[in-house]
C-alpha cells in the first residue's frame, strides 16, 4: 500500500501511443497524444507502420503504464489477438491496452474478450479517455 | 521489481535483462530509494564504454543523426544504448516524446536499447535521471551509449561534462556569423555536424563555423573541432563523422584523457547527487509543518524577504539536525 502511494507522488503515467500495420492516417493519434500531455502524462509517440512486436518490445523498454492504438484501417480484430499475445510473451500483464479510431459498436466486446482494456472509438469526448485512464492505471 | 531484491535486481541488469533495466530506470525516474541502492551495485569503470553525447536545437536533426550513428555503430557489430531527453511541460508536467520515433528503424534490434526521458523541470538539457540512466545502459553492457539532448537554446551544456565525445547539431539556417561567436553551446562540442546541407546556405554556414571555431580559445588541447556537412535523413557524411568520433576517441584515450573524463564526469555526478540529497533531506523536515506556507504568506506580505526567510527556515533545520545528532 505504502508502495502504491509513494509511486502515486513522483509518478507520472506514461504512454505508447502508435498506430499499427498499414494504415496511413496518423491525425487523430496526435491529437489524442497531445491531449494526454495536456493532462500532464508523458507520451512516447512512436508513429506509423508498426508490427505488433515493435509495439510491445518499445512499450518495455519504455516501461509505459499504457499502450495506446489508434486503427483506422479496420484490422483491428486482426492485429488486436496478435499485439495481446506479445503482451503475453512479453510479461507486460499490468500494461492497460486501449484501442481508439474507426471501430464499429458490433466490434467492442470482441475486442473486449480479445484482452483490450477499453475501446474509444471515433465520436469519443476527450475528458472520459483521461478519466479512464487515470482511473485504471495498475501500479 | 522491487520484490525480487537488489541484488537480485541488479544482477538481472547487468545480465541485459531488458525489463529490469527499463524499471530500473523508471524507479530513478521517480528518485525511489531502491534505485539508489541497485545502482550502488551497477558501478562501470569509466572507460570502457564509449560515451557520446549529442546536442543542437530543436529540429536540427539530433535524432536522425542519433539513427544514424546507431547503424553505424552496429555495422561494426557494436551494442547501442540510447538516452533520449525530451521536454516536459513546466504548466501541466506533461510531455511529448518524439526522438524514439525518428529511431525506429532500430527497434526490432536487440543488440539496441532505447529509452526516452522528460525533463521533468531538470534544466541544462538533460532529465535529472539521465546520469543514472547512463550507468544502467553502460551496466547492461553496451559498447556505446549516446545521450541526447532536448532541443536546446543557448547553454544548455551539461551534457559536455558527462560524455566522452561531444556532438553539435546545427544547420544552415541556424542564423548569421554572430550565433556562431557567442559563448555556450559552441564551446562544447569536439564535433560540429552541419546537417541539412541539402537546403541552401552550406558554403557560407561551413566557412561562418569554421572561423568561429578558429577564434575558440576553450579547447581541448591538439583537437582542432572539426565540422562535418551532413544529411542525416539520407545517411550523407555519417561516415565522416564516425571517423571524426574515432579519431577523437583516440585523442581523448592519449594520456591521461580517460581519467580526467572520470574525473569531469565524478564531480558532475557528485554535485548532482549532493544537490539532490540536500534537497530531498530539507523537503522531508520541512514537509507537513506549515514553514513552507508561514514563510510564503510573509514574504507575501511584505514582511520578510526571501533571503532572511531561507536563512531561518536553515537555521531551524540546523539545529534540529544537531539535536537528533545528539540523540544518536
Amino acid at each position: 500500500m505504502k508502495k502504491a502511494k509513494e509511486k502515486n507522488k513522483d509518478g507520472k503515467i506514461k504512454v505508447l501511443m502508435t498506430k499499427v500495420g498499414l494504415d496511413g492516417h496518423d491525425r487523430g493519434v496526435k491529437v489524442i497524444a497531445s491531449l494526454l500531455k495536456e493532462a500532464g502524462m508523458e507520451v512516447v509517440y512512436l508513429g506509423m507502420y508498426l508490427m505488433p512486436k515493435d509495439i510491445v518490445d518499445a512499450a518495455i523498454d519504455e516501461d509505459v503504464d499504457v499502450i495506446g492504438i489508434s486503427l483506422l484501417s479496420a484490422g483491428h480484430l486482426v492485429f488486436t489477438p496478435l499485439i495481446v499475445e506479445e503482451m503475453k510473451k512479453g510479461g507486460l500483464d499490468d500494461v492497460l491496452l486501449i484501442l481508439g479510431g474507426v471501430i464499429p459498436p458490433e466490434d467492442i466486446p470482441i475486442l473486449k474478450e480479445m484482452g483490450v482494456h477499453e475501446v474509444f472509438p471515433a465520436g469519443s469526448l476527450t475528458e472520459p479517455i483521461v478519466t479512464y485512464i487515470r482511473n485504471h492505471v495498475r501500479r | 521489481m522491487s520484490e525480487i531484491g537488489i541484488m537480485e535486481w541488479a544482477k538481472k541488469v547487468r545480465e541485459n535483462d531488458r525489463m529490469a533495466a527499463a524499471k530500473l530506470i523508471s524507479a530513478i525516474e521517480r528518485k525511489e530509494k531502491v534505485a539508489r541502492d541497485v545502482l550502488k551495485h551497477l558501478f562501470i569503470p569509466v572507460g570502457k564504454t564509449t560515451v557520446l553525447g549529442v546536442t543542437g536545437s530543436a529540429g536540427a536533426g539530433k535524432s536522425c543523426l542519433v539513427s544514424c550513428l546507431i547503424g553505424a555503430y552496429r555495422k561494426r557489430g557494436k551494442t547501442v544504448g540510447v538516452i533520449a531527453v525530451d521536454p516536459s511541460s513546466p504548466f501541466t508536467g506533461g510531455a511529448f516524446l518524439g526522438d524514439r520515433l525518428r529511431m525506429q528503424a532500430h527497434g526490432r534490434d536487440r543488440g539496441v536499447y532505447i529509452r526516452s526521458m522528460a525533463s521533468r523541470g531538470y534544466l541544462g538539457g538533460l532529465a535529472r535521471g539521465t546520469v543514472d540512466a547512463m550507468r544502467v545502459m553502460e551496466a547492461m553492457g553496451h559498447d556505446v551509449v549516446i545521450v541526447e539532448t532536448i532541443g536546446t537554446g543557448q547553454d544548455e551544456v551539461d551534457v559536455a561534462r558527462l560524455v566522452q565525445t561531444c556532438l553539435l547539431v546545427l544547420t544552415p539556417t541556424m542564423g548569421d556569423d554572430i550565433q556562431a561567436l557567442k559563448a555556450g553551446i559552441m564551446e562544447i562540442a569536439q564535433v560540429v555536424v552541419l546537417n541539412k546541407t541539402d537546403m541552401p546556405g552550406k558554403q557560407k554556414a561551413l566557412l561562418e563555423l569554421e572561423v568561429a571555431l578558429k577564434m575558440r580559445r576553450v579547447e581541448e588541447e591538439g583537437w582542432p573541432v572539426p565540422v562535418v556537412p551532413a544529411v542525416a535523413t539520407t545517411g550523407e557524411g555519417i561516415d565522416e563523422v564516425m571517423d571524426q568520433i574515432e579519431k577523437h576517441q583516440v585523442h581523448m584515450r592519449k594520456g591521461d584523457g580517460l581519467k580526467q573524463y572520470a574525473f569531469q564526469k565524478a564531480e558532475k555526478e557528485g554535485s548532482v547527487i549532493i544537490k539532490d540529497e540536500i534537497e530531498r533531506v530539507i523537503f522531508d523536515h520541512i514537509r507537513g509543518t506549515g514553514l513552507r506556507r508561514k514563510y510564503l504568506d510573509k514574504i507575501v506580505a511584505g514582511e520578510i524577504d526571501p533571503y532572511t526567510a531561507v536563512e531561518e527556515v536553515m537555521a531551524l533545520f540546523i539545529k534540529k539536525s544537531k539535536k537528533h545528532i545528539q540523540v544518536q
